[in-house]
């Protein structure tokens, strides 16, 4: 097998890899031997493999290991050695519990009416299905028949869970056994409710 | 280019048999938590890693960003790498990734256009210029920063796909396959071009014979060719 200069040119890479069949590896031997031009193509060509894959040959900027380093240890602390393998996990689960109570929060903040009175918590041990009466304009809600009703031509039939929920309080005329076994808390609703009741008792002339 | 760490760090260098034990031991560690011991692991390597990343995008900065990124996204991932390839070839492979997406990033449509006619005429055929008798470059001769810096300019004249393969087989040390995988080019592209960058070097280098690049450079006897 006889191979020409152009021929060895374009196998010299491979035959330098030792990525040629061996009568190709023979012929090219034996061109070497007698062409001077391609014995020089193939000794500068493996010099330059020799002297590009010596380590000195790649150069790093000053100061590039520590700056590495030091974000490598940074991102260590970050995820770190006091993270064992086992709690990576808890991670993912806090933020779903995060997310999830956030939502709660969100959707009871949504869908829950405004107050009616900053100081409104629900009386104690009041019958959540009891028939209360709720007048426009006004933040206490009664039993039908009390005597302090504010703006009667107003008023409006719902259940004391509802009226709770909407933000009004007791009064504590006709509903005073469930203001009074009510915690202390309730001492601020009371006056409250005794000030919202005054202003109706005020508007009304005493009815 | 900064003055260079000169400092041989890999320890495969010494003594590859223990370096290697060793490499496995701290891979193993690593993967059960022991972070601290990450840059150890990959110490040896920060160079490649750099180098890498230098070959694709060109520019100090880049390159070094490319190199922390790809050692973190190693980090993050260390316990999927399994020991069917070498921790260097696993490495360098996910450093040529995060600095060939950096490219595509900040590439323009124009660099687009030529990279593709460059592409066509990737199949003609290179012949070297140069016959005269090679006058070989002793490994000694590296000690000198300027032919260092000589090699590094006739390395960065080289087009860029030339020079990437150039880097990742002759300068990395990865297989004909891994720096095909690596760049995402075929098997036979990467021969083509490695014969091609390979010629070219060498012509360069012996251009700068001519121009006076080594002639100050002090041979031991029998090594002149000429």
């Amino acid at each position: 097998m006889v191979v020409s200069c152009e021929h060895v040119w374009q196998e010299i890479s491979n035959y330098l890899e030792g990525d040629v069949d061996a009568p190709l590896r023979s012929a090219m031997d034996e061109h070497f031997l007698t062409c001077a031009h391609c014995k020089s193509v193939l000794e500068g060509t493996r010099n330059v493999i020799q002297l590009y894959s010596d380590e000195r040959m790649i150069e790093v900027p000053a100061g590039f290991g520590r700056r590495l380093e030091k974000r490598l240890i940074q991102n260590s602390r970050v995820s770190g050695s006091r993270w064992s393998s086992w709690s990576a996990w808890l991670v993912p689960v806090a933020a779903l519990a995060l997310a999830t109570a956030g939502l709660r929060l969100a959707n009871s903040m949504t869908f829950s009416p405004p107050i009616k009175s900053e100081l409104a918590q629900p009386a104690k041990d009041i019958p959540p299905d009891m028939v209360v009466l709720v007048a426009a304009g006004t933040r206490v809600f009664h039993v039908a028949g009390c005597g302090v009703i504010h703006n009667k031509d107003h008023v409006r039939t719902l259940t004391a869970k509802e009226a709770i929920r909407e933000g009004y309080v007791p009064c504590i005329r006709c509903l005073r056994k469930y203001v009074e076994n009510a915690s202390a808390g309730h001492v601020a609703l009371d006056s409250e409710a005794a000030a919202d009741l005054d202003d109706d008792e005020d508007g009304h002339g005493g009815q | 280019m900064a003055e260079p760490n000169m400092t041989l760090q890999n320890p495969t260098l010494q003594n590859p048999e223990q370096a290697i034990t060793r490499e496995q031991e701290l891979i193993a560690s690593v993967q059960r938590g022991q972070n601290e011991l990450f840059y150890e692991l990959v110490r040896p390597y920060e160079r490649r890693v750099y180098a890498a990343a230098f070959a694709i995008l060109r520019n100090e900065t880049d390159a070094e960003d490319v190199a922390q990124e790809a050692m973190l996204k190693a980090f993050a991932n260390i316990r999927k790498f399994r020991s069917e390839s070498r921790f260097s070839t696993w490495l360098i492979q996910i450093t040529v990734n995060e600095a060939l997406m950096r490219r595509r990033r900040e590439r323009t449509v124009v660099m687009e256009g030529i990279d593709e006619r460059r592409n066509r005429e990737e199949e003609t055929g290179y012949a070297p210029r140069e016959f005269a008798d090679w006058r070989e470059i002793p490994s000694e001769a590296l000690e000198r920063k300027e032919v260092r810096q000589k090699l590094s300019e006739a390395l960065a004249s080289l087009d860029r796909k030339y020079r990437e393969v150039f880097v990742m087989r002759d300068m990395e040390h990865l297989n004909i396959q891994e720096t095909a995988d690596a760049l995402g080019i075929s098997v036979a592209s990467v021969k083509t071009r490695l014969l091609r960058a390979r010629l070219m070097l060498r012509d360069l280098l012996a251009g700068g014979w001519e121009q006076g690049w080594f002639s100050r450079l002090p041979f031991e006897k029998g090594n002149k060719p000429w």
